[in-house]
């Protein structure tokens, strides 16, 4: 390693590359807040700052943790998370139509937000456990669909379809790395392609045929429910290739966009910075992503391969829904952009993620040094 | 696939793990790239779309409308200007809460149940571009309750604007036209969004429709970033409108809304013309509309009351109404006597009528022997009658062309109508038939074919008076040097004096000028509008077929400067209806204290100047044809008609008509009123006969003419029946 003599090793097992990437997405979160608010730090971009130095610390706390401490909490942890969600659904607080959170006097706790993490360590425990043998038996698939249906029912229940199908694709991805047979995915593609059209017709009401309808096509209502679509294709289309300027965005500032400093950040982003802002967002989360790969390549158990992949693959469906939802390709859906959203939940969940994969990144290099 | 049975080693796991991983990573990396791709197209490919839509969201154009030039008189008096106003508008398109919205105005605005109804109804079936009236001509206060909440009232528009403002009301109607919204299909065909822009008129009738667009001026726009909640954030950029052009007339307003209010309850015109250079001093018919009351949008009653009014005010009679000339035009018979080589000394014996073949054709007196001068001053048919039978029309009728009756006249007033001034080859072409000596007698006294419109008469009188071609015209600085008329200084002379002796030992005798140093020179006329049958010489009876009242006039005599041209439609006769209105008008311009001394009195008399007469008018309409009152008025009526069907006079005309004169403080002579009833049933009777019997006589008088101002008037001018003892011969009996 560069340096190794000089550099401490307390700083050498540190993950800079994840690091680095994350600041830079946090800070540039913190810079469009910042101009969300008008020009001001309060009330977005000081306590985005704020937290994700709070929640970077608890990644670092995270990732000296062994692994092996990872892997023998993961089943009791999921039994807890799925304990709360089944709390929520009794006493939950409700908020805004739906019952989300668990009040706990000095907190507010979104247990479905712990589950996109708990689902990821307990099937990668269950898959670790499990025989290489049976890896195409239907002792592989019976236990990990119900550890996944369970809570995405109970999530989807609250309702929050967003973050039900979110706990369903990170454990789904999660099989499929493992090593299910392939068929049981090019089936359910094709079985779900089959589906879909029927469900429409026969299954779904008709407010939400009209969802998915005006999704197709925003500007047939562009004042009604099209509104946070077509407002966003705005934003970002009239951002053109450099943006309008730092502070210049008028679709935020005079509250055309809707939720611009939560879900529809991008946008607020886009149109002050342009495509160049875009690409750059999304330049890091996928320098970001090949690193998380690259984590799980290295990794010497099964466990942490799984793991470190299902951890990548849960913050790259926030990206991607959030992103294909602000460009008006997917149907809106309440999943916020990590680290460039304002809200607190969705960062604590990815920085935990960042946190096990630093844990499993530095058993690496710990192992790497001894050579 | 493969079988179930394989048996799967940790390395092979791996491997498929490593396998797997790459095409997670390569679909992340696949749609990262979609992403990219997808922003690239928003915001690269369609930037321009996005840029525009998103400024179209944040910037709000209003539309100032342009402020109508003003329309002023000769001497820079405004006939028209524009007056500040207040409205309040919806535009159906930004409504989000109809009901809601509704609630909110009713609190803050005075609406009545009625008004809101509309306001509900037009809301429901709006189109989107064109903005719902809510309501107009509010005081400040009222406006600034609404505009201070109107961000918190999606749809709702206050707005300032300008409503056009007459300040002599009706009496320049006619004159100037009105203003009104611009209807739906005139949008379509212009496409300009001024036109629906809130309170914006465009010109409806008369000169404000004809110069519309030089008056209209150029749209100012303002533009200011709004909020999503249409909250104003900072104006952008104003572009100040681009007033019209003010029009400057030849108009005298004093003159006119004089000539207005000394008209009093008649039905008729008054044009008055600068002898020096064809200036149009005043035009006046009455009565008239109040244009005001179309620039705030006039009301469904008001309107219908003007419409079924039987002295039209609708139309503009001055230009639009045509008469038999009756006696005006034989100052130009004479001319063209004159011309002709008659001379002016030599005498016709007249006993009272004049013989055409087996028919005596009366005249108004014995003159005795009679020559030119005194023919004219005493108005002698049987003088004219010998002289046109000697002489056939044909002579006499280039004069009349030529002196302007008949003549187009190129003037800013739309649908005009020029009357006949017939000669033989018209006859022929017209009817087929050939002209007839009797045809000759009757144009040369101003019936028969013959019909012309008072502004026609009035310039006749000017160019009689000054012995050029005047060429009229209402626009300031128009004026042009024009050649003399075709007749030698001593004809005109000649024919001056026999007017001037009109006024002082004939027929005008009595509406001499009260001045020192003017006196006028003029011709009376009555015009019959019917046969004559028996006694009944259209002097008294139904108003309908009464005479019409004219007199063409000049002044001073030396020098004129002033011509003039009166008719009262059915005023009984020139002298006593249409002459002392000239006599009043044209002294209004030498003496103005003298002729305002001489109206205040009259005034007084008709119960009140214009604006209250017409007030006191509407209101009883109002309340005679209110929904409670208007079961008891028919009970009347039919209780009205019942006892004239018992005393045997069965139509219902004659007994509005006996309404309509209560309501009216007509002048009436001691005598008509007491044959009133008996020459009510014989003028029953001929209305009868006139609707029902093919060899009836055709009656016609302006009532007759098209009810509408904007109405295209017929090709056939209606044909008038002369002053001739029987009515089988006439030319107007079998057209």
């Amino acid at each position: 390693m560069i340096g190794g003599g000089i550099i401490p090793p307390f700083f050498m097992r540190f993950s800079w590359r994840p690091i680095l990437l994350l600041t830079a997405l946090a800070g540039f979160g913190a810079v469009v807040l910042y101009s969300a608010a008008g020009g001001s730090f309060s009330p977005w971009a000081s306590s985005h700052l704020v937290r994700y130095g709070v929640f970077m610390g608890l990644a670092i706390l995270f990732s000296r943790f062994p692994i092996e401490r990872w892997k023998e909490i993961a089943f009791p942890l999921y039994g807890v998370v799925l304990v709360m969600l089944i709390a929520v659904e009794l006493l939950g607080a409700v908020s805004g139509g739906s019952r989300r959170w668990l009040d706990l006097g000095f907190m507010r706790l979104q247990p479905s937000e712990l589950m996109k993490l708990a689902i990821v360590l307990a099937l990668a425990r269950f898959y670790d456990l499990l025989p290489a043998g049976e890896i195409r038996r239907l002792n592989a698939i019976w236990p990990a669909a119900l550890m996944i249906l369970f809570p995405a029912a109970l999530v989807i229940t609250q309702p929050d379809l967003g973050t039900g199908l979110m706990v369903t694709a990170g454990g789904i991805s999660m099989m499929f790395l493992a090593g299910l047979p392939l068929r049981l995915f090019v089936g359910g593609l094709a079985g779900l392609a089959v589906i879909a059209p029927l469900a429409f017709f026969f299954a779904l009401h008709e407010y939400q045929q009209k969802r998915v309808l005006i999704f197709l096509d925003p500007e047939a209502d562009s004042l009604g429910a099209g509104y946070h679509i077509t407002q966003s294709k705005i934003a970002i289309g009239s951002g053109g290739v450099f943006g309008k300027g730092f502070l210049n965005g008028t679709q935020s500032h005079l509250d055309y966009l809707p939720e611009g400093h939560t879900d529809f950040v991008f946008a607020t982003m886009a149109e002050e910075w342009g495509f160049l802002g875009g690409l750059f967002i999304i330049g890091l989360y996928l320098l970001f992503f090949r690193w998380a790969w690259h984590v799980a390549e290295r990794a010497d158990t099964k466990f942490a391969r799984l793991t470190a992949a299902g951890m990548g693959m849960t913050i790259f469906f926030y990206f991607t829904i959030n992103l294909m939802m602000v460009m008006g390709l997917a149907p809106v859906v309440g999943i916020p952009l990590p680290l460039v959203s304002h809200g607190g939940t969705a960062m604590l969940t990815v920085m935990m993620c960042v946190g096990i994969l630093m844990s499993i990144d530095a058993k690496q290099k710990r192992r790497g040094s001894l050579y | 696939m493969k079988s179930k049975g394989r048996i799967v080693t940790e390395g092979q796991q791996s491997l498929t793990f490593s396998r797997r991983s790459f095409v997670l990573s390569a679909a992340q990396l696949g749609v990262g790239g979609l992403l990219a791709a997808r922003m690239g197209w928003l915001s690269v490919a369609q930037n321009e779309k996005y840029a525009l839509l998103s400024e179209s969201n944040r910037i709000n154009l209003t539309i100032i409308p342009p402020r109508r030039g003003w329309i002023v008189d000769r001497a820079g008096r405004p006939l028209a200007l524009n007056r500040t106003t207040y409205r309040v508008d919806i535009i159906p398109d930004r409504v989000i809460n109809k009901a809601k919205l509704l609630e909110d105005l009713q609190k803050l605005l005075p609406i009545e149940a009625i008004e809101f109804d509309r306001i509900r109804e037009e809301l429901e079936e709006a189109r989107g571009f064109k903005p719902v009236v809510v309501a107009e001509n509010l005081d400040w206060n009222q406006f600034a309750a609404v505009s201070v909440r109107a961000a918190s009232m999606p749809g709702i528009n206050p707005s300032q604007s300008y409503a056009r403002f007459y300040p002599e009301g009706a009496g320049v109607g006619h004159l100037l036209g009105y203003v009104g919204a611009a209807t739906a299909e005139e949008y379509e065909d212009q496409r300009d969004p001024l036109l629906v822009t809130p309170g914006f008129k465009v010109g409806k009738a008369g000169m404000e429709k004809s110069l519309d667009g030089v008056m209209r001026g150029k749209a100012g726009g303002k533009r200011t970033e709004v909020t999503a909640s249409g909250k104003l954030v900072r104006d952008l950029a104003t572009k100040p409108d681009d007033p019209g052009q003010t029009i400057k007339l030849t108009v005298d307003a004093g003159l006119q809304a004089y000539a207005a209010r000394r008209m009093g309850n008649e039905s008729g015109s008054v044009v008055v013309i600068d002898c020096t250079n064809g200036d149009i001093l005043a035009m006046v018919s009455m009565p008239c509309f109040d244009p005001n009351s179309f620039s705030d949008g006039i009301g469904r009653q008001e309107w219908k009351m003007l419409q079924e009014d039987e002295y039209i005010p609708m139309l503009n009679k001055v230009l639009q109404g045509l008469y038999p000339p009756g006696s005006t035009v034989k100052p130009a018979a004479a001319l063209a006597l004159l011309k002709a080589g008659v001379d002016p000394e030599q005498t016709v014996y007249c006993g009272g009528g004049y013989r055409l073949g087996n028919r005596f054709i009366r005249c108004l007196g014995r003159h005795g022997a009679i020559s030119m001068r005194n023919a004219i001053a005493r108005s002698c048919n049987t003088y004219f009658y010998a002289m046109a039978h000697r002489l056939g029309y044909d002579r006499i009728a280039p004069m009349a062309t030529e002196l302007g009756l008949g003549v187009k006249f190129d003037l800013p007033f739309p649908s005009q109508r020029y009357g006949t001034v017939p000669n033989s080859a018209w006859k022929k072409k017209k009817y087929g038939q050939d002209w007839s000596v009797a045809d000759s007698l009757n144009a040369t006294i101003g019936q028969g074919y013959l019909s012309v419109s008072p502004f026609q008469l009035a310039i006749m009188a000017a160019r009689i008076a000054s012995g050029k071609q005047l060429v009229p015209h209402i626009f300031a600085g128009q004026s042009r040097p024009v050649p003399a008329v075709s007749v030698s200084p001593e004809h005109l002379a000649i024919v001056h004096e026999g007017m001037n002796r009109v006024m002082t030992e004939g027929t005008g005798r009595r509406s001499q000028l009260n001045l020192p140093d003017a006196k006028m020179a003029g011709k009376t006329g009555t015009a019959q509008v019917r046969a004559i049958k028996g006694k009944n010489r259209g002097q008294s009876g139904v108003r309908k077929f009464r005479d019409h009242g004219l007199f063409v006039c000049y002044a001073p005599t030396e020098n004129p400067r002033y011509a003039a041209a009166v008719v009262i439609d059915h005023g009984l006769g020139g002298a006593r209806a249409a002459a002392p209105v000239a006599k009043d008008v044209l002294t209004y311009l030498f003496d103005p204290e003298q002729a305002m001394a001489t109206l205040s009195s009259l005034e007084s008399g008709w119960g009140g100047n214009i604006h209250q007469r017409m007030k006191r008018k509407r209101d009883a309409w109002m309340a005679s044809h209110d929904p409670a009152t208007a079961a008891a008025q028919k009970a009347a009526e039919e209780a009205a008609n019942a006892a004239n069907a018992a005393d045997g006079n069965s139509t219902t005309n004659v007994a509005d008509d006996d309404e309509t004169r209560g309501t009216e403080d007509r002048i009436e002579e001691a005598k008509a009123k007491a044959d009133a009833e008996r020459k009510a049933k014989e003028a029953a009777e001929a209305a009868r006969k006139a609707a029902n019997g093919p060899k009836s006589n055709p009656v016609a008088q302006p009532s007759q003419l098209p009810s509408a101002a904007t109405a295209p008037p017929p090709d056939i001018p209606p044909p008038t029946v002369p002053e001739i003892a029987d009515p089988l011969s006439l030319p107007g009996a079998t057209p």
